[in-house]
This record gives structure tokens, C-alpha cells and sequence, in this order.
């Protein structure tokens, strides 16, 4: 009998190999590894992991129909609340949601839910098994905004619900951060992500690709010319923050956002014509998701890679699989240092970046404690590229041409959270262009709950 | 698909498209841009507008192929396709817009394109006239062959003055040259829009900037994406970062960091592009290739 306290361990490519190649690093379980490690569910009865999860999956029923090895059940199961449980089961934080809540957490590990609902997506994938469009259709039209996240979810619901929905993306391919942001060696574009997005057009969902709400058609277009009667807004998040310290303009410093295009959505990294800079020493300053990405992106394309985050280890937002995954792979974290220059040679380009060492102070208003400088640390380190992971500001393209929507001091659009209705009416947002840059998962809530909040619009108008 | 409904090769080396784009010419105005890829997994390239038939519903851009992308795009004939074609992207310009039609009647406007940078001065100038207002227009090029679009602007332009770096056609000398010379007999602008080269603009600005002439330019930085998402289109405009994406194209030329956008511009530059761009600019090439120095 295996130690229940421990979950059933998961195959992985070797850190030395995957740190050349953009193939996935975790390999999932086999259909015996994923009953034995369901088993170890104690299918509470007042099952915690639901509520930490933001579509709320039957967590246990799921497990449960896997450990009977009826994996076509378990997807239905997760079907009925998520619309890409591929997607989920590879990047939600499932530390701080489903399995922070698991009781088995509190001795041992917890039950390893995420990489369960992996397993179930899978084999439904592999066994041709998609979700069931509607028998009848209500006749009323919604348009998407987005084919991210929150737009794939929304639009999902809402064709399950019988609506007539249409989702407009702005760049050549549907997926938003699942395809330009998410890395090819965490998130597989064809085999998942396609996979996903079809299964949401098997549904009855449209997508029009190289359509830009905002310039190519406003919102009023949608709903006047068009005859869209509701609009959920799932644009995502926007332009890229910098640090506004001198040496930023500098060539070799790029935006997290730019080099994950580049690479993902270009496939700058295997045979795609967009170019993509290959440093030989970089430094990736930030700690979240997207930082952990930008960073295993540019090792992979061979460089010397340091992360430079300003608080300590404890604080790095970015889950711990990735933090973790970027460590064994061979990354340095450079914790609790600041930069406050970037030197450039007398050709403009970076020659290497200037920090402060910090130290950690009273909590701010996240709770954490305040990185503060400590006077006279500051140091330089030699590098060819920077990578700025900072985060985002909201998009101004759809705020900006839309008479009546309301945004907030910093530029996100205004939306209820239970529902997602904004101040203009029939129109509904969510997902990064509503909270600023956040997760998959929260996204794909929002957009769950504007598709029920655009149900119930319609019921009410009648 | 966005299918090429019309191909026409205006000099040695460029080449006009009119493309069926009908989410572009929906609500497209002039200054705007498109993004174009050529075929699956290619580069996304940034084209500014320059002529656009709502009922036609195709949108033409004139282009110089400089890399492995373009020349792809310059290999697409009549009736074949782009394989994604995006737009409108970025702001309209100034100029042209209803609601600034009372402002812009009182303006005395001069263009001043250089180069490829004529195609989408023209849209401009024929907004303009379509809705009664004269302007000049200083059209500047290398030399006689590579000239185009002539007679397109002078049935726009109120007065159109020709001008190449080598003499064999109209005025011998620059468009800065030209405007120089019809300030000292006494003309008068009190708006300029130049398009063209960076070191180009550049050049035009420095020389309003002394004659007093409020000067609009049309940024062409590195872009991906084109949507406000990337921010490798970023330039320095009055101290601030700026998308030219998003904020742009259009800016005002004398808050411009000209000699930080010309150093970013190297970024991804091919020795192949640079060679190439040296070349078909000659004379008036003095920077942003990353190889030969530019001016400094």
C-alpha cells in the first residue's frame, strides 16, 4: 500500500533536457497513476476544495468517477462547470484554491486535484469525447469581446444556454493569453489549447479573428448595426508597465508581453519569420507568472537567466510549480534587490543593470511586507537583455470608444463581480479588463458569471 | 482571407495592394494603420493606410519589401490572399476628422513625405480636398525613378512641389531644401505634416521647430502585436513613453526623441534589411540602419 500522506508522484521531462526544448515539462498521469492518486480523496461531505474553486467543479464527484475509472463521467462532470479543464488543470494556482482547501493538505500533501483534472481532459481529448451543443437554440445573438480566458468561457455558457454567440478577437489566433502569453512548455498550443477552443466552437460559438472592438467596429456598432442585444467584454489585459528608471529605452529591453508574443504566438522559437533576441545573459525583473515564463522562455533560447524580484521568496506571486520548475531548470533568483538603472553601452544597447538590495519592512496594502531599499547596497550586474514583468494597464480601446461604460481611477472597466454588468446596459465585462492583470482561472469565473448574468438579463427583459 | 483585388509595382522596388478588408474600411480614416501576415506563422507588419474604398471595401498599401517578410508580401499577386489583415490600428489623424473640420479650415497646412511616406500623405491631402481644404504638399524622393504617386497628389494638393536628392526631376534637393526655399519667398505654413524616414522627419522638424511651424509626424516603430499589448513600439515624446500604437502614430514632431527611436529601430535589423535600406535610400540615408552610423 503506497503512503496515502503522499501524492502519487507525476512524470516530468529531466530539468537538464527541458531546458532546450519547448516540449511540456510535465507529462501527466498514466490512467492507473490518476485512479491511485484519486483514491486518496476522502470525498468529504462538506468538500472544501469547491469552494475554493472559481467555477465551483464538483470537485469530488469528479474524483470519484475516477476512481471507479470512468474518466467519460468524471469529464462531464468537470464539463459542467469548466470549459477548458485542460487549460485549468495545467495552469490554475491550485495551491492557494482547490488544494489549498484539502483536508489531506493538512498533514501530507493534498489530493493532486489540479493534475486529476489534467488527466480527465485528456483522455477526453484523446478519446474524441467533446461537450454536447445545445438540442435548441433561443435565438437571441451575444457578442464576445476576446477569445481569452473569460470570452471562451462566457461564449461556452452562453451556447450551452442556446444563444446565438459570436466571439471577436483581435489578433490572428483564438486563445488570447493561452496562446500569446502562456509558454508552449506549460500550456501545448496545438494538442491543448486548439483542442479547447474547438470544443467551444463545437458548441456553436463563432470566432471572428483580425477584428479589433474598438476600431475595427465599436461596441455600438455591435449592438446598432450588427444585432448583438448583449456584449460581454473579455479584452484582457493591456499595455505593458515599466519602471520609469533611466537606461528603460535602451535596446535590449523588452517587455515580458513582447517577448512571449514573439515566441508564443509567432513561434519566433522554432520556424515562425517574426525575430526573437537571443541574450546570452538575461535578467528578468519581477516574480510573477509572467516573469517565471519570460525567464524559461529566454533559457530555453539559451541564455544565463537571473530573475531580479524585489521581496523575498515568500512573497513571489508566480505558483509554486513554476517557481519550483524555473529553480531545477538552472534560473537564479536574485531575491530582495531592486533595480534602479539600466547601463547601456555607447551604441544604446544594455551592457548590464543596476540594483539595490532590499529589505523587508511594515505589511502594505497587499498584506506583504514593504520591500524597502537599504541605502548603499546598490550593485551591478552584467547582462545583454532586460526583461520588464511588471504587469499591465488596462487597454484604452475599448473604454475609450464606448459612450457610457464606466471605468475606474485605473482605467479598468467598472463591473459588478456577482454578474459582470458594467454601467452601460446589456453590456457585461470581466477578466483582466475589469481586475488588471490576474489568473486564468479568476478570468474564466468572471466570465461564467456574466454568462449567467446575461441570462438573466434577457429573462428579465421579457 | 483578405484577398489582393488589385497589384501594381509603382518603382523599382515598390508595390501598391488594394486588399478586400472589410472590418478595416468599416470606420478606417487616414493617419490610421493595418497590420498584414503574408501566410500562417508569419511576422505581423505594421502598414500605414493609404487609400481606402468603403464600397469596394478594400484598403491599399504601398510598400518597400526590406526583409524576408516583406518579400513574401511582395510576392502575392492579384487574387491571392493575405493569410490575416487587421485594422484600423492606431489614431486618425488630426487633420481629418469632422469634428475638427471648423479648426482645420483655418490652418495653413504643408505635407512634407519622403520617400515611401507619400503613399499615406496622400489619403490625407485627399480628405482634405474632398471636404474643401487647400494644402501643400513637398513631395521628396531619391531620385526621378523612384518617384510615384505624382499625379495622384496633384489632383489633391493645392500646390504640389516636387523635389529629388539628385536633381533629375523638379526641385534639386530636399524636401527641408524645397521648404526652406518657398519660406524665403515669403510663403507661410502654420501646420506641417511630414511622413516619411525617421532621420527624415527628424530633419523636417528640426527646421520647423526654427521657422515656427506646429509639425505633426507619422512614427513607424517595431511593432508585434500592434493592439496596445507588447509595448515594443514605444518611444520617448516630450520625456514620456508613448505607444505609438495606441497613442500614434501621429505625434507632435518637436516632442519627438528621434535619435532614441532611430537606436531602437536596429533591434531586429538583418544585415540583409540594413544593406537593403542603405541602399534604396542613398543619400538621404543617414541612420537608423544600425550600420553605418547614422549621424552621429
Amino acid at each position: 500500500m503506497a503512503d496515502m500522506m503522499k501524492r502519487v508522484p507525476i512524470a516530468e521531462q529531466e530539468p537538464a533536457v527541458r531546458a532546450h526544448n519547448f516540449d511540456e515539462v510535465c507529462l501527466g498521469y498514466t490512467e492507473d497513476e490518476a485512479v491511485e492518486e484519486a483514491k486518496r480523496c476522502l470525498n468529504c461531505k462538506n468538500p472544501r476544495c469547491v469552494g475554493g474553486c472559481p467555477v465551483s467543479i464538483n470537485i469530488p464527484a469528479f474524483i470519484h468517477a475516477v476512481t471507479e475509472r470512468d474518466f467519460k463521467r468524471a469529464y462531464e462532470i468537470i464539463s459542467e462547470s469548466s470549459s477548458l479543464p485542460a487549460v485549468c488543470g495545467r495552469v490554475c494556482p491550485q495551491e492557494t484554491q482547490c488544494e489549498g482547501q484539502c483536508i489531506r493538505g493538512i498533514k501530507g500533501d493534498a489530493v493532486a486535484i489540479g493534475k486529476l483534472e489534467r488527466f480527465v481532459a485528456d483522455w477526453a481529448r484523446e478519446n474524441g469525447i467533446h461537450p454536447q451543443p445545445p438540442k435548441e437554440k433561443n435565438g437571441h445573438k451575444v457578442a464576445v469581446i476576446g477569445s481569452g480566458p473569460s470570452g471562451l468561457t462566457c461564449a461556452g455558457d452562453l451556447a450551452k444556454m442556446g444563444y446565438d454567440v459570436t466571439i471577436f478577437e483581435a489578433l490572428q489566433k483564438a486563445g488570447g493569453v493561452l496562446v500569446y502569453g502562456i509558454p508552449e512548455f506549460r500550456l501545448p498550443k496545438d494538442k491543448v489549447v486548439a483542442a479547447e477552443v474547438d470544443n467551444v466552437k463545437g458548441l456553436g460559438v463563432d470566432i471572428e479573428t483580425n477584428v479589433v472592438i474598438g476600431k475595427s467596429l465599436t461596441i455600438d456598432d455591435l449592438m446598432e448595426e450588427y444585432g448583438y442585444e448583449a456584449v460581454f467584454i473579455g479584452s484582457g489585459a493591456g499595455l505593458p508597465r515599466f519602471m520609469g528608471i533611466p537606461g528603460e529605452q535602451s535596446n535590449g529591453v523588452f517587455s515580458a508581453n513582447e517577448v512571449l508574443t514573439r515566441s508564443n504566438l509567432m513561434k519566433a522559437y522554432e520556424d515562425g519569420d517574426t525575430p526573437i533576441v537571443h541574450g546570452k545573459k538575461v535578467v528578468v525583473v519581477g516574480g510573477g507568472n509572467v516573469a517565471m515564463d519570460a525567464a524559461r522562455t529566454a533559457l530555453r533560447l539559451g541564455a544565463e537567466v537571473h530573475i531580479v524580484y524585489r521581496r523575498s521568496e515568500k512573497e513571489l506571486p508566480a505558483r509554486a510549480e513554476e517557481v519550483h520548475h524555473a529553480k531545477e531548470e538552472g534560473i537564479q533568483f536574485d531575491l530582495l534587490q531592486n533595480p534602479v538603472e539600466i547601463l547601456a553601452d555607447d551604441k544604446g544597447w544594455v551592457k548590464g543593470i543596476r540594483v539595490i538590495k532590499m529589505e523587508l519592512g511594515e505589511p502594505d496594502a497587499s498584506g506583504r511586507r514593504r520591500p524597502v531599499p537599504i541605502e548603499g547596497s546598490e550593485y551591478e550586474i552584467a547582462c545583454d537583455t532586460v526583461i520588464m514583468a511588471l504587469g499591465t494597464s488596462p487597454n484604452p480601446l475599448i473604454a475609450s470608444t464606448t459612450k457610457g461604460l464606466d471605468t475606474n481611477q485605473r482605467g479598468c472597466i467598472v463591473a459588478r463581480e456577482e454578474d459582470g454588468e458594467t454601467s452601460k446596459t446589456a453590456v457585461y465585462a470581466g477578466g483582466d479588463a475589469v481586475t488588471g492583470a490576474a489568473t486564468v482561472i479568476l478570468a474564466m469565473g468572471a466570465g461564467k458569471a456574466a454568462a449567467k448574468g446575461i441570462d438573466a438579463y434577457f429573462k428579465n427583459k421579457k | 482571407m483578405y484577398e489582393i483585388v488589385k497589384k501594381e509595382q509603382l518603382a523599382a522596388n515598390i508595390y501598391q495592394m488594394d486588399v478586400k478588408a472589410p472590418m478595416v474600411t468599416h470606420s478606417c480614416l487616414p493617419g490610421q494603420f493595418v497590420i498584414a501576415i503574408a501566410e500562417e506563422d508569419g511576422e505581423r507588419i505594421p502598414l500605414t493606410i493609404c487609400d481606402y474604398d468603403r464600397e469596394a471595401q478594400t484598403v491599399t498599401i504601398v510598400f518597400q519589401p526590406i526583409g524576408a517578410s516583406t518579400e513574401k508580401m511582395a510576392a502575392l499577386n492579384e487574387g491571392d490572399s493575405f493569410h490575416d489583415f487587421v485594422g484600423p490600428l492606431g489614431q486618425p489623424s488630426e487633420l481629418c476628422r469632422e469634428e475638427n473640420l471648423e479648426e482645420t479650415r483655418k490652418k495653413h497646412i504643408v505635407f512634407i513625405s519622403g520617400g515611401v511616406g507619400t503613399a499615406p500623405v496622400y489619403p490625407q491631402v485627399k480628405w482634405l480636398h474632398e471636404h474643401g481644404i487647400d494644402a501643400d504638399v513637398i513631395q521628396g524622393s531619391r531620385s526621378k525613378d523612384l518617384l510615384f504617386y505624382a499625379d495622384k497628389v496633384s489632383q489633391v494638393a493645392k500646390n504640389h512641389y516636387i523635389c529629388t536628392d539628385d536633381g533629375t526631376y523638379g526641385f534639386h534637393g530636399m524636401g527641408t531644401d524645397q521648404l526652406q526655399a518657398l519660406w524665403d519667398e515669403g510663403k507661410r505654413y502654420d501646420w506641417c505634416v511630414a511622413i516619411g524616414p525617421m532621420i527624415m522627419m527628424k530633419f523636417v522638424c528640426k527646421l520647423t521647430e526654427k521657422l515656427g511651424i506646429h509639425t505633426v509626424v507619422s512614427m513607424n516603430p517595431i511593432m508585434v502585436d500592434g493592439t496596445g499589448m507588447c509595448g515594443a513600439c514605444r518611444l520617448l515624446v516630450d520625456g514620456k513613453v508613448k505607444f505609438a500604437c495606441v497613442d500614434g502614430p501621429e505625434f507632435d514632431g518637436h516632442l519627438v526623441d528621434f535619435d532614441k527611436a532611430m537606436e531602437r529601430m536596429q533591434q531586429y535589423k538583418t544585415e540583409e534589411g540594413r544593406k537593403k535600406l542603405e541602399l534604396e535610400e542613398g543619400d538621404t540615408h543617414h541612420g537608423g540602419c544600425g550600420l553605418c552610423g547614422g549621424d552621429k
